[in-house]
């Protein structure tokens, strides 16, 4: 296929030159990957042959002699409903400029009711759409009516997709598309990343996918934004920079500020308001927002009516605003890819410099920005190998197809294990997952009478269809805490956003807190909506959002290490933070990269253990767990520990005087076993197998109003498993997930690896190092005995205040 | 085990740390809110296939508190069946404990909201009340004195969420026995509102505690 007269003579009105990996996609036969920087034209390129085959179709005919398009023709997926929106806009032009005469619609969980029933009857020949909104089509009975004539998917951002189990439900359904049409051709669109062959594996079908890797574009403008005072000891806010990063927005068209987390978000752009004098136009944009607010916010940003927006990942992908020429990253960017991939968004034309400034939110961030800033110089990305698709996401896809109709089990199976990830699946693991999805899969005792699936006439079926409404409400792979909407008071208040539930639940009727830039004041919790009013104040708590906390990768930790660990290269560093390593290096010692320090001091009437690990927050994670059950048999009354990218912190009653027998390989491994599995890191990891496979349901009709004792906690799910029924699938699917993810045992074992010498230091109080821990969040409370001496003491002291010590 | 001692209009009271209350002048255990049968119940309608072994888990619990007090009664303090149909569908294990546990002590099913009518072919008596002196034993609070469940109501202590009786002037709440319970903070208006100020025994390896309706109380977090 080239490039018909009329899409050329198209380019030459927009002054533009197709780019040469643009033609190159047009003349793929097959399933192509397009790796290229942002602002490559990536999605145009995407496009590109279906607009020449629907420009075809105006003309009357297509290439298999088809005169007009069967349902939809090219589907488009995106990971943000924000980007389908935005593909929306831009693909109205040409279509309209070309009279090209089709329809462009998209179908996301903001479509409307209406409109999604008319798309199952009347699809668009452009239909644009997320993950789970496919998985959702892919389960109505007309799925094949509506994707039988499929000539073109688009898959964009993949290389975000391939992240989550996003991406594995993704080509899950597009395993199903290609069995439904088999003349589908697929183009993955991908940022740069560090192994383009396994994306491309990925992606694949039954036949190889060619990769196009466009030119990189020429170096960054990047470095660290230089501010008057120094960033604090701790915290993500980045607020001490609010003036320079205020003047950095003048100086530029249109900015885009990225903070790590939404609450961090909320807290900066309050900042930024409170010291914009010239009143300059900034936006907020976060995924917790209601949905309103996000559509107000990306259209005054396309129509250039801001001059900034504070967001947080919710933009990280390439939503198209060519005017942006800066980008300020506010706290490190954890991984080195992610930051060349958000620098990019800056200066989104091809061929310019993108422009970046990196804000440290605190002084360890320093460190970590200026191994970064190296890191992107050595274009040096960093990047793990990806599992398998893992089961949960499996049963959940078995279930969903059980909604469109009957299946049979060889042929689903021999469609899955066309899915990339999905390849090396065997047939007893499939079977487990169908057995798990039709009878709940229990050892003991079955439901005979109530299976979710029946098998007749050799095809497996839901037993009550009305189960399907259920099954579809509880879509998708992403587990998110419970959320509660926040609505101003009053009939038909304005809805502002969502907080986490057991944030509204500490929240009492007068409390003030922040959403969405604004404080508003607590009025009432009812039915699941928090009601507020607004009211300028103070000091409001702020909302807390458990986002996923992203570990700093294996790469820029080591790389982390050898700078903190090399004093004669710390003259790269900002003079404040050389002055608090070299104080450090007096008061105790500097971990090195062959060095494992450790250090124990008391501090608020407990004792504290800090190791310097600089493993990742998971695999330290996991260590707290471990060495917190070594400390248990030690009789050392563990309370509680928290792991950051570089340290662990554990208190306790007694301290820790020689590490060495808790750090023991041999005893770690085997505390892997049974305490792992009864910790709450792995209870957090089966909430989200069990809510993915669908044993737990997110979303009952009618039930979120019944009050909370109807639903329970799934911790108690996991334990009675545990008791009844060790080998249960879901148990295996945990612990599989566990040692991939959150636990990273192998980081562990590496960096007991490289750290020949250890070191434990004993003192007398806090370290320069370990000051900023204890400001830290996110504590793992240990259910020992020290927990239950310290419920005892607090019920006593209340009783006491209450003054009801004679009933103690 | 230590449970929490105290009286109660008269009666002598013992919150076990189980959640189960012992009446020992009347060798008489109470558990509330039992609802067997709940994954079977929720399969029936279309629902998840939930582990089934609910009833396992909250039998052998009980049986552990039968086998430490030999009572001479035993009293299921309503919705002791997730629904009529789940108390007649109960699985052959969960009937054989049932009846083992039941043999020769007078059993008692008061009637919940889940549970109204008397459960068939199963043994024990059933009552819509049931009284001690000044107090009624009823599912559902009502006029004091009384115990009652139905809340299956929960506190917030160290950090934690933790089932709890909920002792009031006129009131004592029990927590929800059974395994699959979710439960309702003492702050949510709809219990507040009932029983505004007390104490509450909150269940554990023992019966810890606290005061309720101080400012503060069960508010703090470590």
């Amino acid at each position: 296929m080239s490039l018909p007269p009329k899409l050329m003579g198209w380019f030459t009105r927009q002054g533009w030159q197709p780019h040469p990996h643009q033609l190159a996609l047009l003349e793929a036969e097959g399933d192509s990957l397009l790796v290229a920087p942002t602002g490559g034209g990536k999605t145009l390129a995407g496009f590109l042959p279906s607009l020449v085959e629907l420009s075809a179709l105006q003309d009357g005919y297509l290439d298999n002699g088809e005169s007009r398009a069967r349902g939809v023709h090219t589907l488009y997926v995106s990971p943000l409903k924000a980007l389908t929106a935005d593909i929306g806009r831009n693909l109205a032009r040409p279509v309209a400029e070309l009279g090209l005469g089709i329809r462009v619609e998209d179908r996301t969980g903001d479509t409307n009711q209406a409109r999604r029933r008319r798309q199952r009857v009347d699809p668009p020949e452009i239909l644009l759409t997320t993950p789970e909104s496919l998985a959702l089509m892919l389960s109505y009975p007309e799925a094949p009516a509506i994707f039988g004539g499929l000539r073109r998917v688009v898959l964009d951002e993949l290389h975000a997709l391939a992240e989550s189990k996003r991406g594995d439900q993704l080509m899950l359904g597009l395993a199903r598309l290609r069995q439904m049409a088999p003349e589908l051709r697929v183009t993955g669109l991908s940022a740069t990343v560090e192994d383009p062959v396994a994306l491309a594996n990925f992606m694949a079908g039954a036949a190889p996918v060619r990769i196009v890797e466009a030119d990189p574009g020429p170096e960054p403008d990047i470095a660290m934004l230089a501010t008057a005072r120094p960033p604090p000891w701790s915290g993500g806010g980045g607020h001490y920079a609010v003036p320079e990063v205020l003047e950095a927005i003048r100086g530029a068209n249109t900015t885009i500020v990225f903070i790590n987390t939404r609450a961090q978000a909320e807290l900066f752009f309050q900042a930024l308001w409170a010291a914009n004098d010239d009143n300059l136009p900034i936006g907020l944009h976060h995924g917790s927002l209601a949905h309103e607010q996000r559509v107000k916010v990306e259209a005054a940003m396309a129509a250039g009516e801001l001059r900034a927006v504070v967001a947080t990942g919710s933009l990280d992908l390439g939503i198209d605003w060519g005017a942006v020429d800066l980008v300020i990253q506010v706290g490190a960017p954890k991984n080195v890819k992610r930051l060349v991939q958000r620098i990019g968004r800056a200066n989104h034309r091809y061929n310019a410099p993108s422009k970046a400034r990196i804000v440290a939110a605190n002084r360890f961030e320093q460190i970590e920005c200026v191994a970064a800033l190296e890191a992107v110089a050595a274009r040096d990305l960093d990047g793990d190998p990806r599992g398998a698709g893992p089961l949960d996401v499996l049963c959940q896809h078995i279930l969903l197809i059980a909604c469109a109709g009957p299946f049979d089990a060889d042929r689903l199976y021999a469609e899955v294990v066309t899915a990339g990830p999905y390849r090396a699946l065997s047939r007893a693991d499939f079977d487990a997952c169908l057995d798990f999805a039709a009878t709940g899969g229990y050892a003991l005792r079955a439901y005979d009478r109530w299976q979710r699936l029946m098998q007749r006439d050799g095809f497996w079926r839901l037993r009550d269809p009305r189960a399907s409404q259920l099954l579809r409400m509880n879509v998708g792979t992403i587990v998110e805490a419970e959320m509660m909407k926040v609505r101003l008071r009053g009939r038909g208040g304005a809805p502002l956003g969502e907080v986490e539930e057991s944030f509204a639940a500490s929240l009492e009727p007068g409390d003030s807190f922040l959403i969405g830039g604004r404080t508003v004041r607590m009025d009432a919790l009812r039915e699941m909506v928090v009601e507020v009013t607004p009211q300028p104040t103070a000091n409001p708590k702020i909302a807390v959002f458990s986002g996923v906390k992203l570990a700093t990768s294996t790469q820029l930790s080591h790389r982390v290490l050898a700078l903190v660990g090399h004093p004669e290269r710390h003259d790269l560093l900002p003079a404040q933070t050389r002055d608090w390593l070299a104080l450090q290096a007096e008061v105790s010692l500097l971990p090195q990269p062959d060095l494992l320090l450790s250090e124990t001091f008391p501090h608020g009437g407990l004792s504290h253990f800090a190791l310097y690990g600089f493993a990742g927050r998971n695999a330290l994670q996991t260590l707290g767990l471990l060495l917190t059950r070594a400390m248990e048999e030690q009789g050392l009354g563990p309370l509680g520990f928290l792991s950051t990218d570089y340290a662990l912190l554990v208190w306790s009653i007694d301290p820790v005087l020689d590490p060495d027998p808790l750090l023991d390989i041999e005893r770690l491994r085997a505390g892997l076993g049974d305490w792992l599995a009864s910790n709450a890191v792995m209870k957090r990891t089966f909430r989200n197998v069990a809510t993915v496979a669908g044993l737990i349901q997110r979303n009952m009709p009618g039930l979120r109003k019944s009050g909370r004792q109807a639903t329970f906690s799934s911790d108690i799910l996991y334990d009675t498993l545990r008791k009844y029924d060790p080998e249960h699938l879901m148990l295996r699917i945990t612990a599989e997930e566990a040692g991939r993810g959150l636990v990273d045992f192998g980081r562990i074992e590496e960096m007991l690896a490289r750290s020949p010498h250890r070191a434990h230091q004993v003192l007398d109080r806090v370290s320069p190092l370990a000051a900023p821990l204890l400001l830290e969040v996110g504590r793992v409370p240990i259910r020992g005995e020290g927990r239950e001496r310290l419920a005892r003491i607090e019920a006593e002291e209340l009783m006491r205040e209450a003054g009801l010590e004679a009933l103690l | 085990m230590t449970g929490y001692l105290f009286d109660f209009y008269g009666l002598s009271l013992e919150a076990r740390p189980s959640g189960a209350l012992w009446l020992a002048a009347a060798r008489c255990l109470v558990v509330a809110d039992l609802h067997l049968g709940k994954s079977e119940r929720l399969a029936r309608r279309g629902g998840p296939l939930l582990p089934p072994y609910e009833g396992l888990a909250t039998l052998s619990r009980l049986e552990a508190e039968v086998q430490a007090l030999s009572p001479e009664m035993v009293v299921s303090l309503g919705d002791g069946f997730d629904d009529m149909a789940a108390s007649e569908a109960l699985d052959p294990q969960v009937l054989a404990k049932l009846g083992k546990l039941g043999h020769g002590r007078d059993w008692i099913w008061i009637g919940g909201n889940h549970d109204p009518q008397a459960p068939q072919g199963l043994g024990g008596r059933s009552l819509e009340e049931l009284h001690f002196g000044p107090v009624t034993l009823r599912h559902e609070l009502g006029q004091g004195p009384d115990i009652s469940g139905h809340f299956h109501p929960v506190v917030r202590l160290a950090g934690e969420r933790r089932r709890a009786f909920i002792l009031g002037r006129d009131h004592l709440l029990l927590p929800a026995f059974g395994a699959y319970t979710g439960g309702l903070l003492h702050d949510d208006p709809a219990l507040h509102r009932l029983v505004p100020q007390g104490l509450a025994i909150a269940c554990g390896t023992r019966a810890i505690v606290l005061p309720l309706g101080v400012a503060g109380a069960g508010r703090r977090r470590r």
